[in-house]
């Protein structure tokens, strides 16, 4: 990781401890492949670069954005996060990318899926808005299908609410 | 009148009757009206004006009788046996549905093959049945049944209506559906329903890992059959009118698309070849359209499609945001469906062709899921104010009135005749999910049994 990743990284992280009005209580879980690492830069074994498993290390759970109920705006903590995917994206100019979007279990189920593909299509301009090919980024909608915190409570919908990016490798 | 005669009369009736093709495939069979019903007596009718009135009606549903206990391959022990479960099935239908106050045949005597169309008055008379309804079944040479059905007031000591069919072996539920429907309408004045069929999807598995497969059933359970393995997430599924297709959404290739399943064939096609994710398809009443709701950039608008294939999909909606379901009014001449355009899901009335796009639902929350009653009168919905809760209105906006209260009931369905509404319900945590019913009155609130979990029912109309 390079210098302005780690500071994005940085920056963007104050930004969500000093305004998270409607980020999750707390922070989901990292993804199952990764292994908790200090910051710093990444070790020189590990994942393969440009692998899912190396992407969603170095996204350090900024793969995923989360959304307000019934809303797909990307806000300023959405942005850094997909500033980071981005810059990702550019140092590894070959992968594609698969954005999930995703709702949480209080609404209807056709409806939801409509939902998940405007979050996921929301992140997906909002990549292309910073440089990358859309012939590099599809979607696909969940909608409230493919829970991943699975409380019925307030925390768990709002971790829910979200659109996650996948790497195709 | 002689009885005998009388009965023999409609067994040549039966016999006379061209044997029901047995179709190989896996299409629904008819069963053949043998007999047209005895409109003779309409005293009953003209007296049943009050609900309330023929729901306390009693009515003393003993097992069928069969002229000779003969093999079948509808029943191990024979005819015999057979009869006794076509009691109980018709038993079951009234009983489940909240219909009358029925006495089943586990709790009766068993009359004799002579008596169907001769009752004991005065047996019957002594055990406060008001209604009595008898039945035979036989087997044919062909293997086929046939099953008679007959509806006696029995203080009045009358017959009010009677109706025969001819059924395979395996159909041998519909015969008992067909005379649960007979004896509901004749009774209650409504159409019938118990002869139909459910499309739904069985879930199983933990919440965050679900199965999702597209299952039918008949109308009370039976019947069950699972469609898709469950290697694909499939959700939404509708019956055509005629019951030969479902269309159903599927990740089949990994993203949300619609298709055409053929139940006589097993094979399936996309309702459109678009790259774009498609979702909420519907039947018109005709089965002569697909309605299909696709996700063009973020933004879902509703399409119709011909359904025979090969046609252009028409775009019926072009306002930003999401556009979604569709059902049509029972004459096909109007569309009520869900835009969020105001804001929220709220729910809009538009002619068939998409003109006359205007909003109906004015109460606060948000409205989903809008569904016309084959009646025409009312459209039922999911009604969102932090609970979902199923609610109905008429076709205008007006009289919005709630049928369930619970954490969270969605997707209503209708009965072929408008009468009960299915839907259904998801647990909080667990997120298990199941298919209940509730008739108009929002009284009669049940589950349904099925093997596993069950989500998103769809009714069909009733059976030819």
């Amino acid at each position: 990781m390079n210098k302005t990743a780690i500071a994005v990284t940085l920056a963007s992280a104050l930004a969500l401890s000093a305004c998270s009005k409607k980020a999750p209580e707390e922070l989901p879980p990292p993804p199952q492949t990764t292994t908790p690492t200090p910051s710093g830069p990444p070790p020189q074994t590990g994942p393969i670069p440009g692998s899912q498993a190396h992407f969603a290390q170095a996204m350090q759970g900024r793969d995923t954005i989360y959304f307000d109920t019934d809303q797909y705006n990307i806000d300023p903590e959405d942005q850094a996060a997909l500033r980071q995917q981005a810059q990702y994206m550019q140092q590894y100019a070959d992968i594609r990318a698969t954005i999930e979007g995703h709702a949480d279990e209080r609404g209807t189920r056709e409806y939801n899926l409509a939902l998940g593909e405007r979050r996921a299509t929301a992140a997906r301009n909002y990549l292309v808005s910073l440089g990358i090919s859309p012939d590099r980024l599809n979607t696909v909608s969940y909608g409230k299908e493919r829970p991943i915190a699975l409380g019925s409570d307030q925390a768990s919908w709002a971790r829910n609410r979200r659109a996650v990016t996948v790497i195709l490798n | 009148m002689n009885i005998r005669t009388l009965f023999l009369s409609v067994g040549l009736c039966v016999l006379a009757a061209p044997a029901f093709a047995q179709d190989a495939g896996q299409a629904p069979a008819g069963a053949q009206p043998v007999e047209v019903p005895n409109l003779e007596d309409e005293g009953l009718v003209g007296t049943v004006t009050d609900e309330s009135a023929w729901q306390d009606l009693g009515i003393a549903i003993p097992a069928f009788a069969t002229n000779s206990n003969q093999p079948t391959a509808a029943n191990a022990q024979g005819t015999g046996a057979l009869g006794l479960e076509l009691g109980r099935v018709v038993y079951n239908d009234l009983r489940n549905n909240g219909l009358f106050r029925p006495v089943g045949p586990d709790a009766l005597p068993r009359p004799a093959y002579p008596e169907i169309t001769a009752p004991t008055w005065g047996a019957w008379q002594g055990r406060s049945a008001e209604m009595l309804v008898q039945g035979y079944v036989r087997a044919n040479a062909d293997g086929g049944l046939t099953v008679g059905c007959y509806l006696y007031d029995v203080q009045l000591q009358q017959e009010l209506v009677r109706e025969g069919w001819v059924v395979t072996a395996a159909d041998w539920r519909r015969a008992a559906h067909k005379c649960a429907d007979l004896v509901y309408s004749r009774l209650s004045g409504e159409s019938p329903f118990f002869d139909s069929k459910i499309a739904y999807i069985a879930e199983t598995g933990p919440k965050g890992n679900r199965v999702k497969r597209l299952a039918i059933m008949d109308s009370d359970g039976a019947n069950h059959r699972f469609i898709t393995n469950g290697q694909a997430t499939a959700l939404t599924p509708r019956y055509s009118p005629d019951y030969s297709k479902i269309v159903y959404l599927s990740y089949l290739n990994g993203y949300p698309r619609i298709f055409v399943y053929d139940i006589g064939t097993g094979r399936q096609t996309l309702v459109t070849e678009s790259q774009n994710p498609t979702m909420a398809p519907r039947w018109s009443p005709d089965g002569k359209w697909i309605l299909y709701s696709m996700a063009t950039g973020g933004n879902t608008d509703i399409y119709r499609v011909s359904a025979s294939g090969g046609g252009t999909s028409q775009r019926l909606t072009d306002t930003p945001g999401i556009d979604i379901g569709g059902s049509y009014s029972p004459d096909g001449s109007k569309i009520v469906f869900e835009s969020d355009r105001s804001g929220s899901q709220q729910i809009y009335v538009m002619d068939a062709d998409g003109g006359n796009q205007r909003r109906i639902s004015f109460f606060g929350g948000r409205a989903a899921t809008p569904e016309w009653s084959p009646r025409g009168d009312q459209i039922a919905f999911t009604h969102i104010a932090g609970d979902l809760r199923v609610a109905v209105m008429s076709p205008s906006g007006g009289g919005m009135r709630y049928l369930t209260n619970n954490w969270q009931d969605e997707a209503p369905t209708w009965a072929p005749n408008g009468r009960i509404v299915q839907f259904f319900r998801t647990a909080p945590n667990s997120g298990e999910t199941s298919i209940w019913q509730v008739d108009l009155t929002g009284r009669n609130e049940r589950r349904l049994n099925t093997p596993v979990g069950a989500s998103d029912p769809a009714w069909g109309p009733v059976l030819p």
